[in-house]
């Protein structure tokens, strides 16, 4: 794992590009939240932040909604490593 | 012909339900699984001389002991051994698709994987090497595009070729590196050692897996002390290596032999930056717009049941009121056979105002089954969740709620989406104040029998309305006294936008169509009958019947029935909410199931009328009641006890007689008190 700062996901901005770095939560939700494709190191892009309610993000392929409660225990670090090539912008609000 | 049995696993959203429609067309067995009530959906397709029941397994991510779901569906591939698993991928998100195939990789059974809705990953840029992912991954791939029917032949011809190979060990297999599989053969070994019964059951290595992802469910199966040492012992040196339970590590070492297997097979072409499902999103899930757009939406599903509804209902009643009347004539004028009022009076009477609520229910279910096949159920859940999180539930227990305006028995049902059991109680304890489709045939008589025709959308707006209202309030007052603690927070997947097949949809409406029916059919009319029978005998006594005017004598007959008398005797508690011994029956009846009511008034106002020309129900109502009276009767049924097929089905989902009576009569005692409040002060105002 890296040594860059670690965040919860709630306050990262839509339309931003981000990796998990650990989930701090039971082994249930933990277990969940592996099988729908969330585990450590797996880029995470805020497609709605709307806060105050709840978050879309997308993570491989998939679309998912969670809960603010949720995005506050998913600890996410910044990714702006060179792999960047190739994948087109995001356009952040 | 040789029977085999092909089970259907997959995420939710990959499609599996129109792939299995389009398997087994309507003819489809519905049933629970047995012990738990996870609906098991059975169907036949007869191909090449195999007979193949394919069993449609609930939708799951993984097969942790996490969920109902997922143990389900495991347990039934240990237990029923099916020749073939056939797993249904969303090939549009392969890599999260393909953790369940993992699993079901590991558990070596016969797998056939197929990639669905093929032509949206194909939009998407996603090209794939079926023949070498399928070396990899040792199954079979078939391409499919589910909404289209392609890809059905290869399918079944893949089905019948895993059949006839049989069971075989695979070679490849998910690794889980050095310190993990160290970890893995010892536990493997002491198991295989020393539940010998066990590890052959469930395959060492898989219960090995398990066991050290302290699986609950395989764990309280093991007794052997040494087995539960070696296993604690290895799970507490994982997590000193790697700083982290071996569950995580193993999770991700499952999506590392994933994105291994796809990094060779697959190449992205071109991103979409924004595909339409987000253009739809950005509108619909709009801070703004979001809740009018579902609110009119809601509105819209409202119009439809009713407006469109009404001509079929119309058709219907104009039949049941000609078949009345053909079979009155079979007896001579002025007899008074009791099998012509019991066939007259009782059956078509009593089944026949049900089943004019059949357009209504279909068209209900037609709308319920669009909005959850183009996904916009879930953005719904999205909407709501700002508001369902104030009262203390999040957005996806709006779902059941929502599913409660057709039926609580489903509702309840889907309850099972929500995790937390103080959720779920919640949930199912207010469900019933959604106005189910039985509640409706209620709303819908009454409604047009007070009211002017440009008040009825209001009017029914309106009663809905209190329903949700007073389902806030008393989740909000259900979490800070039974149910106190913290909200869970939630995580919900957004499935794309697609069309509703009309396959699907009329497939789905079908069966709930089918389901009014047969309850009209057997429990309604069984109780049709029987308050027939209550409400015919005793007869009074020829003597007392004399000197009186026919309707005095109709009336007598009437009151002295059984039903007449229960009606009696609780009149002087429910007048001062306004209501009569009659309406009093009719209530008594509806907790049987609530349609009941509009049939047992009926059968309460036909009974002796054997006169010509006969008003209906409506006009009877209006000469009889009060508008505040029929507003009474709204909401008193709106509120009071659930019918016997919801206080069945809380027992059973609540595993508890406690939760299914304590919402039996608080639910009566509330609507008491606030229909008792609504007389009074109404009246006041009245005059």
């Amino acid at each position: 794992m890296e040594q860059k700062k670690v965040k919860p996901l709630s306050t990262i901005q839509s339309g931003e590009t981000v990796k998990l770095a650990g989930i701090e939560a039971g082994r249930g939700l933990n277990n969940r939240l592996a099988a729908m494709g969330l585990v450590s190191n797996v880029e995470i892009t805020v497609v709605n932040n709307g806060h105050p309610g709840p978050f879309v993000i997308s993570a491989k392929g998939s679309r998912m909604m969670l809960g603010r409660g949720m995005a506050d225990k998913i600890m996410v670090s910044s990714c702006d490593y060179e792999k960047d090539n190739g994948r087109p912008g995001r356009k952040s609000k | 012909m040789k029977k085999i049995t092909v089970a259907l696993a997959g995420n939710p959203n990959s499609g599996k339900t129109t792939i299995f429609n389009q398997l087994t067309g309507a003819r489809q067995h519905v049933g629970n699984y047995p012990g738990v009530t996870v609906e098991k959906k059975e169907g036949v397709c007869k191909y090449d001389g195999y007979e193949m029941i394919f069993v449609d397994l609930p939708g799951t991510y993984s097969l942790t002991a996490y969920s109902i779901e997922e143990l389900v569906t495991r347990n039934f591939i240990i237990d029923e051994q099916p020749d073939v698993v056939v797993d249904i991928i969303d090939a549009s998100g392969i890599e999260r698709n393909l953790y369940l195939a993992t699993q079901l990789i590991e558990m070596n059974v016969p797998l056939v994987l197929v990639f669905n809705m093929s032509d949206v990953a194909e939009q998407k840029g996603l090209l794939f090497d079926i023949e070498q992912l399928s070396r990899l991954l040792e199954a079979p791939i078939i391409p499919t595009i589910g909404n289209k029917g392609k890809g059905k032949r290869e399918l079944l011809d893949a089905i019948v070729k895993t059949v006839q190979q049989g069971r075989w060990q695979r070679t490849h297999k998910v690794t889980y590196g050095e310190e993990i599989e160290h970890e893995l053969a010892k536990i493997d070994e002491i198991i295989t050692d020393k539940e010998h019964e066990l590890a052959e059951k469930y395959g060492s290595r898989w219960t090995a897996v398990k066991l050290l992802e302290q699986d609950d469910d395989i764990t309280v199966k093991f007794r052997s002390r040494d087995v539960l040492d070696t296993v604690t012992a290895s799970i507490e040196h994982l997590k000193s290596i790697f700083g982290d339970a071996p569950e995580v590590i193993m999770a991700d070492r499952r999506y590392g032999f994933i994105s291994g297997a796809c990094q060779e097979t697959i190449r992205t072409t071109v991103e979409l930056r924004h595909s339409y499902s987000d253009m739809i999103d950005a509108v619909v899930t709009n801070r703004l717009l979001g809740l009018p757009i579902f609110l009119i939406l809601m509105y819209l599903v409202f119009l439809l049941t009713f407006k469109i509804g009404a001509y079929p209902m119309g058709w219907l009643e104009v039949f049941f009121e000609w078949a009345g009347r053909a079979v009155a004539g079979l007896w001579p004028v002025g007899s008074e056979s009791w099998l012509s009022s019991l066939l007259v009076d009782g059956v078509i009477g009593g089944v026949g105002g049900v089943i004019v609520f059949l357009p209504n229910i279909l068209l209900l279910f037609l709308s319920i089954a669009m909005l959850e096949d183009s996904g916009y159920m879930a953005r719904a859940a999205f909407i709501m969740d700002r508001i369902m999180h104030k009262i203390g539930l999040h957005g996806k227990s709006f779902i059941p709620m929502l599913i409660g305006f057709g039926c609580s028995v489903p509702a309840i049902m889907a309850t099972r989406i929500l995790e937390n059991r103080r959720s779920r109680l919640t949930t199912i304890m207010v469900i019933p104040l959604m106005s189910c489709g039985a509640k409706l045939t209620i709303y819908a008589l009454v409604i047009p029998a007070f009211f002017p025709e440009n008040w009825h959308g209001p009017m029914m707006w309106l009663i809905y309305f209190i329903g949700i209202v007073l389902a806030i309030i008393l989740i909000k007052v259900l979490r800070l006294t039974f149910f106190k603690g913290e909200t869970i927070p939630f995580v919900m997947e957004l499935p794309p936008y697609r069309m509703p097949t009309l396959k699907s949809v009329s497939i789905h409406m079908w069966h709930r169509g089918w389901m009014y029916l047969r309850k009209a059919g057997t429990i309604i009319l069984a109780i049709s009958i029987l308050l027939w029978f209550a409400s015919s005998y005793p007869k009074p006594g020829r003597e007392s019947l004399a000197g009186l005017s026919a309707e005095q004598a109709r009336q007598a007959r009437l009151e002295h029935s059984v039903i007449g008398r229960l009606g009696q005797i609780i009149e002087p508690v429910i007048k001062p909410l306004g209501f009569d011994w009659k309406i009093g029956t009719a209530l008594i009846g509806a907790t049987a199931a609530k349609e009941v009511f509009v049939s047992q008034l009926a059968i309460v106002y036909a009974v002796g009328s054997t006169d010509e020309g006969a008003s209906t129900l409506r006009q009877q109502l209006r000469a009889s009641y009060t508008p505040l009276t029929g507003f009474c009767i709204m909401l008193f049924c709106l509120i009071y006890a659930p019918c016997v097929a919801t206080v069945v089905m809380t027992k059973q989902e609540t595993n508890s007689w406690g939760w299914a009576l304590f919402q039996f009569f608080g639910l009566t005692v509330l609507a008491y008190i606030i229909t008792l409040i609504v007389y009074q002060v109404g009246s006041l105002i009245a005059g």
